[in-house]
């Protein structure tokens, strides 16, 4: 051998081995702990928002609970809204809104699994009447949500009557810090927290462990991830939410209600066609008066009565400002 | 029109059908921009397996194995008639797999393709070209008994289940992959133009929801091979194995249209079979091989003299130097009968396994609709179109749980995904009726007709959170679509570690409610195997795997007009 090439496959031996030396010193990392908690894989953009209200101030000349009972679903709701101060109080003009049915399930309109699709095309378009800038439909649905959207009948209400109705998609998600006892830090769907209003409109129904999925359990929609765990408190997992995520306005949907087989029902022999519409600013005490439609009152309803214990609102919706309009 | 237009138009036609080919499996997907006319009903707005209907080989076989021939299966004359006057055009002019290996093939490569004599070389007729003739017998042969195994190596099904269950799927991971890379290079305007552009190529080429799939590696590795094997011999499949291919050559012995040859003006320049593509020797002094031409016309094309025409009643000029045009199939008889006979022989091979491997198999749940497992089997190609449509990602095909017989057919994995109650997608998209189309009426029932079930659910009591962990849930319950529900709760008491009372409500399932959808399965938070499983027992498509002897006597509709 060469002293020259001697010199040159030695040469190149140890700078590969230098390079290799060198690599994995910096790559090596002592923590472990560190390493481990960069590869955890959290698939959501790590944002943390402070606080999601999205309340109007109080006026004490206002009821915080109105209710119209009418067979015409979008008189309903117009009459029980203006009751409550009208769409001008809520929605300003230039104010994007998202509107929150529950379009959990994939069922269609007459099953009362989700929210009336009349209700909610009404709804925006009111918010866009009010000036809104940009009104957004959407919800995380428990089934294949294309499928819910669809049966639900609400994103073909919701877009005809000018709402970008829209699925969530993976990437849709922010990481959140709840701030709660039993809810930390969760995936939140961005359109619940990059939005200058939020209007919640559930449906009443049945549920066998909270005993009914009104307005502080619909905000289980806003949610990603593991959601599946709530159920093992979900009293204190729904006020969590609820002192987390403070709507506008709650509007719930009692012309239909499921008494018996929730949240999915399915059947027409479940379905009491109630023709109600309640607006409201305290979503305690509409909850606590939605309820009665299921046969119960707010003191029987655990999430409820600790919603109230927690400050968020009162059971006793006479106390609080309530009051029934007609037509 | 001169030939180099025709050959063009070859080429625009190639392209052509491939792109639709490639169109019809991307359609092949729920989509939500569109009006059901009635929304209790979602149905496709496309044909979507319209492709598959075309295909000569899966309607052979499955009358074959089943008896009839199913719905637009009837289209397939549309290309075997053709083929009996011109050849076969099929596989130079429309297959989808085969422009694909007619292009990979067509890609220069110093190091693996031959190239020039050599070349010229392995484009004569070669002795391995028979063998696909003697794998459509062995296929046609286990058909003829009732065992469909021609989707293995049926080009369209083939095609099909590869680009709906690896290749759309890996581009997905890939896409998403790479604009999480460049999310991550720490510059944030790469990171947005990387968004921007998979925002606009996804909605044209993925779907809603990544999907992913078992035994994805087996399907994978097998479509990469065949398009590998391409850069050895060109269009290696198409010569040597494809059965479809056998069929039409086997059917294109009967054609009016064919090769002449002139033998005064060529020149022996060797060009014509260069370009060959079928391997059917087309120069001046072989035997043009009609069952092996793909009628791609690169003979010619490129035959400068003007020696090789392509023409109606050619004229057969045979001279001792020039054994022209036969459109003789170079298989012995006595392989051809041994390969029926393989075939035959293959039927009880693969159904004599003990029963319990598949009729038996709880793992094995059937799509909503499916047939009988005899039938199932008569008829399924295993195209994957019934695991691309699926919105919940629930189907997927099976490595060996339908046994050797079922390979990459469909089967429900309810942790992955549930079966929608309402959704009968899968029904619609199957091209053979292995897996019946529902109406809402017959998936969902009503009060004199019973649900299509796909099994039952069981509670894993050792595992769920009431009954062994004095913990509360009742997410099954929750999920649970029939009405009355089928997981119903009983309030009781568990005690915990310390022996505190735990007022729990604990599921049951109630076996005449439960269609086996799997929603229970997929809800519960135990999320590696869950507490609460639904195995095939109780599927309407089995008489035998029945447990309740009411059920027996019940009668299902479906049930009904399978019989």
């Amino acid at each position: 051998m060469q002293r020259r090439e001697f010199i040159k496959k030695t040469g190149k031996a140890v700078a590969l081995a230098a390079a290799a030396g060198g690599a994995g010193l910096l790559l090596h990392n002592r923590d472990a702990g560190a390493l481990l908690s960069a590869h955890s894989g959290d698939r959501y953009t790590p944002v943390f928002v402070p606080s999601s209200s999205f309340e109007v101030p109080p006026d004490p000349t206002l009821p915080k609970v109105t209710l119209c009972h009418e067979a015409d679903a979008v008189k309903a709701l117009n009459y029980s809204l203006d009751a409550i101060g009208g769409i001008k109080r809520f929605v300003k003009s230039g104010e994007k809104v998202t509107v929150k049915p529950n379009i959990g399930w994939d069922r269609a309109p007459e099953q009362a699994a989700n929210t009336n699709p009349l209700l909610v095309a009404e709804m925006v378009r009111l918010c866009l009447e009010a000036g809104a800038s940009e009104v957004i439909v959407t919800d995380i649905s428990c089934n294949e949500p294309r499928r819910c959207f669809l049966r639900s009948g609400i994103r073909n209400a919701a877009e005809s009557a000018g709402a970008r109705v829209l699925l969530p998609r993976e990437e849709d998600y922010f990481s959140t810090d709840i701030n709660g006892e039993l809810l930390t830090v969760w995936p939140v769907l961005k359109y619940f927290l990059k939005t200058d209003r939020l209007i919640n409109m559930p449906i009443v129904k049945h549920h066998s462990m909270s005993a009914c999925t009104i307005g502080m359990k619909n905000l289980y929609g806003i949610l990603g991830g593991r959601r599946n765990q709530l159920h093992q408190r979900i009293d204190q997992s729904i006020v969590d939410l609820a002192a987390f995520c403070r709507p506008t306005l709650t509007v719930v949907d009692a012309t239909r209600v499921l008494l018996r087989n929730g949240p999915t029902g399915g059947s027409l022999d479940d379905v009491a066609i109630e023709n109600t519409v309640l607006c409201a600013t305290d979503q305690v005490a509409a909850d606590s008066r939605a309820v009665e439609f299921l046969g119960l009152t707010g003191e029987r309803v655990g999430h409820i009565v600790l919603a109230e214990k927690s400050g968020l609102g009162s059971i006793d919706y006479r106390a609080a400002g309530y009051r029934e309009v007609t037509v | 029109m001169t030939i180099k237009t025709v050959r063009n138009l070859r080429r625009v036609s190639q392209i052509l059908f491939f792109a639709v080919f490639f169109w019809l499996i991307l359609k092949t997907t729920f989509e939500v921009n569109f009006n059901p006319t009635d929304p209790t009903e979602i149905m496709l707005p496309y044909p979507v397996s319209i492709a598959l209907e075309f295909d000569p080989l899966v309607a052979i076989a499955t009358v074959l194995s089943s008896g009839t021939l199913y719905k637009g299966l009837l289209w397939s004359l549309v290309i075997l008639i053709p083929t009996i006057f011109i050849g076969r055009f099929f596989c130079g002019w429309v297959c989808p797999l085969g422009s694909l290996n007619h292009w990979v093939s067509e890609i220069p490569s110093e190091r693996l393709n031959h190239r020039g004599a050599g070349k010229i070389r392995s484009n004569h007729y070669k002795k391995y070209q028979r063998i696909k003739y003697y794998i459509l017998l062995v296929f046609l042969g286990a058909a003829l008994l009732g065992t469909l195994q021609i989707g293995l190596l049926d080009p369209l099904a083939l095609l099909a289940r590869s680009i709906g269950t690896v290749v759309l799927p890996v581009t997905h991971t890939a896409l998403a992959g790479l604009v999480d890379w460049f999310k991550g290079l720490g510059y944030p305007p790469l990171g947005k133009l990387a968004q921007g552009v998979y925002d606009i190529i996804a909605p044209l080429l993925l779907t809603y929801r990544q999907s992913f799939f078992h035994t994805i590696l087996t399907i994978g590795t097998l479509f990469l091979f065949i398009l590998i094997l391409n850069r050895i011999f060109t269009r290696f499949w198409c010569r040597g194995i494809c059965p479809l291919g056998a069929l039409l050559g086997i059917f294109s012995r009967f054609s009016l249209f064919g090769l002449q040859k002139d033998e005064q003006s060529c020149t022996h320049c060797g060009l014509c079979g260069l370009n060959c593509q079928g391997g059917d020797d087309p120069e001046i002094g072989r035997k043009w091989r009609q069952a092996e031409c793909h009628l791609c016309l690169n003979c010619q094309a490129a035959c400068p003299e003007g020696s090789l025409k392509f023409k109606f009643f050619p004229q057969q000029i045979v001279t001792p130097a020039n054994p022209a045009g036969t459109p003789e199939i170079n298989i012995s008889r006595r392989k051809a009968t041994m390969s029926v006979a393989a075939g035959l022989a293959l039927f009880p091979l693969l159904r004599s396994g003990d029963a319990f491997e598949v009729n038996a198999n709880p793992l094995l749940i059937r799509p909503p609709g499916s047939l009988a497992e005899p039938s199932f089997a008569a008829k399924c190609i295993r195209c994957g179109q019934c695991m691309r449509v699926c919105p919940n990602n629930a189907l997927h095909p099976t490595l060996l749980e339908a046994g050797l017989e079922g390979m990459w057919s469909p089967y429900l994995i309810a942790r992955i995904g549930y079966c929608e109650p309402t959704c009968t997608l899968c029904g619609q998209v199957c091209p053979t009726g292995a897996i019946m189309e529902l109406s809402l009426k017959e998936k969902v029932g009503d009060k004199d007709t019973p649900p299509n079930r796909i099994g039952t659910a069981f509670i894993d009591r050792g595992r769920c959170l009431p009954w062994a962990m004095a913990t509360p849930c009742i997410v099954c319950e929750e999920w649970c679509p029939t009405s009355p529900k089928a997981v119903y709760l009983k309030d009781e008491i568990a005690y915990d570690s310390k022996g505190n009372e735990v007022p729990v409500k604990r599921p049951y399932v109630d076996p005449y409610l439960c269609t086996g959808c799997g929603a229970c399965e997929f809800a519960c938070p135990i999320s590696d195997r869950a507490a609460i499983y639904v195995t095939s027992a109780g599927e309407t498509r089995s008489v035998d795997n029945q447990f309740l002897l009411e059920r027996n006597r019940k009668k299902s509709p479906v049930r009904d007009r399978q019989a």
